[in-house]
């Protein structure tokens, strides 16, 4: 009888468990807006809204991490968190380190932005990119001098005290920025196409959850809720699927 | 917060600096100055007692006790406290989990170490994976504690050590004269007398442990500096309050409060001084009689 109750007892701890499996999703919060803290103290942002979605439809129950991007990787390894959530372009050299789920935003340029009327030159000049990034990885192969910041605020910052002469960043991040400045930054330069789409970074041995979110992110896109969430965040000009 | 706060765009002046300053992410920035307090009012105490014990340890009869207590003391003092805070939490944290690991889960005979991932299975993790965000904030918040008080006590340790060899010997000979134990004349001569040579190293050590407070923010803890950082940066208008870099005027606010804390630490350790050399012929009654 005792045997009877603590194999039901089980039963029912291990029916729950897989139906409210926990996933930790991690992000930087410091990514405007893609993902930030609102006025609220919350997480906000493209990829919270879309996070808590793909949670929704793959019956996991979520929450949220906040980690600074530079430790991003390293921390997802040590199973402080499950899954990167964080505009993370998919690049051959990260999916050396980690794998990645299907991609949830198109592979979107880069561009450069400077002060209005400094004539800088991007190509010769001191660029900032954020520590870590794609961009700045790619500023280190260019001839331009590279300064790195630790958040992508910082980049910005840099180029408004005149620090650097211009930041190379996501145009997804830098279009809002240039568009309040009231005509201090602008873009200069050629758009560059550095790296893939974004996409959910996951451990190499976590096949299991990165299969049941790749059918979520399958799900967001046939239905066309992604697309308009894209629409949403970065307005109708932002690419779609 | 205020009624008139629910559209932003419409005020101005101090009413709109009013709401603003009433924010939800505000008020996590007024409480993150308790937790520099809290840090404070936890990490003093386990710094005293990790000190004490590391000063007993020193004076042991017995040799592996008394080279223990000098590596600590030595070893602490010795490493920049940024690599040392790096390094603690991050080794604290593996080491537990490593141990429940081959307790909880003795059955998986992988390495932990494959690569470069460290990875334990899921009942040994710490806090569980399925534990509220709160529980691994309070974790992380221990896990400096300890990486503060492992540090201070180091530096309290060798303070303490330093304070009892400077009570004069006649006293302790004085004490065995009247038949004194080892143990009483520790408890009853040594340890009362010693406070007042302790105290001067001890206030400073207080003084380098307030201006260490930041430090946390290195740990990931969402302290003061954390949210100063936050909320100075620009906003765009995704945000209901955006606004230009107003890190300088939070820092600003970051230094006249860590002022404060130590302008008052400061009365406070004169106050106690002049309380412990009460009735002592030594430096400090001299100090505090003139």
């Amino acid at each position: 009888m005792k045997k009877l109750i603590m194999t039901a007892v089980l039963a029912v701890f291990t029916a729950t468990g897989a139906f409210a499996e926990t996933v930790r999703l991690g992000t930087e919060g410091a990514y405007e807006p893609w993902n930030f803290v609102n006025d609220a103290g919350e997480l906000d942002g493209f990829e919270i809204e879309l996070g808590n979605e793909l949670c929704k439809r793959a019956s996991l129950t979520c929450e949220w991490v906040k980690n600074d991007w530079d430790s991003i990787i390293p921390n997802l390894k040590s199973g402080n968190y499950d899954a990167i959530i964080a505009g993370m372009s998919v690049t051959e050299e990260r999916q050396k380190a980690i794998d990645f789920t299907e991609e949830y935003y198109p592979a979107d340029p880069s561009s450069y932005a400077a002060l209005a009327g400094a004539d800088a030159s991007v190509s010769s000049g001191v660029v900032a990119a954020q520590t870590a990034t794609i961009h700045a990885g790619y500023l280190a192969g260019s001839s331009a001098t590279l300064v790195e910041f630790a958040s992508a605020e910082e980049t910005i910052a840099a180029v408004r005290n005149g620090e650097a002469d211009a930041v190379l960043a996501d145009s997804g991040y830098l279009a809002p920025i240039v568009a309040e400045s009231n005509g201090a930054l602008v873009f200069v330069g050629d758009q560059i196409q550095i790296g893939g789409g974004v996409a959910l970074g996951m451990r190499k041995s976590d096949g299991a959850l990165r299969a049941k979110l790749n059918a979520a992110i399958e799900s967001v896109k046939s239905d066309g809720s992604l697309n308009k969430m894209i629409a949403k965040w970065f307005g109708a000009d932002a690419p779609q699927f | 917060m205020f009624s008139f706060c629910a559209d932003p765009t419409t005020i101005d002046g101090l009413l709109w600096l009013s709401c603003y300053l009433t924010t939800g992410k505000h008020m996590a920035f007024y409480l993150s100055f308790s937790v520099v307090l809290l840090l404070l009012a936890l990490a003093a105490p386990a710094a005293l007692l990790f000190g004490f014990a590391g000063a007993l340890a020193c004076r042991s009869s017995l040799p592996p006790v008394r080279m223990f207590g000098h590596g600590y003391i030595t070893m602490v003092r010795g490493i920049p406290d940024i690599a040392f805070f790096l390094f603690v939490p991050v080794a604290l944290d593996q080491a537990f989990e490593f141990l429940r690991h081959k307790t909880l889960c003795s059955e998986i005979t992988e390495p932990v170490w494959r690569g470069n991932e460290f990875l334990v299975c899921d009942a040994a993790k710490l806090p569980l994976g399925t534990s509220p965000q709160w529980v691994h904030e309070i974790y992380g918040f221990l896990l400096a504690l300890l990486a503060f008080a492992l540090v201070f006590g180091a530096f309290a340790g060798n303070t303490l050590r330093g304070a009892m060899r400077a009570v004069p010997d006649a006293q302790l000979q004085a004490a065995a004269a009247f038949g004194m134990t080892r143990r009483q004349i520790f408890w009853r001569v040594l340890l009362p007398q010693m406070w007042v040579y302790a105290l001067p190293g001890l206030s400073n050590l207080w003084m380098i442990l307030v201006k260490a407070t930041p430090l946390l923010f290195l740990l990931g803890v969402e302290d003061v500096v954390y949210w100063a950082r936050e909320l100075g940066a620009s906003k765009t208008s995704a945000h209901s309050y955006p606004h230009g870099d107003w890190r300088l005027w939070y820092f600003l606010a970051l230094l006249v409060f860590y002022l404060a804390l130590t302008w008052l630490s400061e009365r406070i350790f004169a106050k106690l001084m002049r309380r412990f050399s009460r009735g002592q012929g030594s430096i400090g009654s001299a100090e505090a009689t003139s």
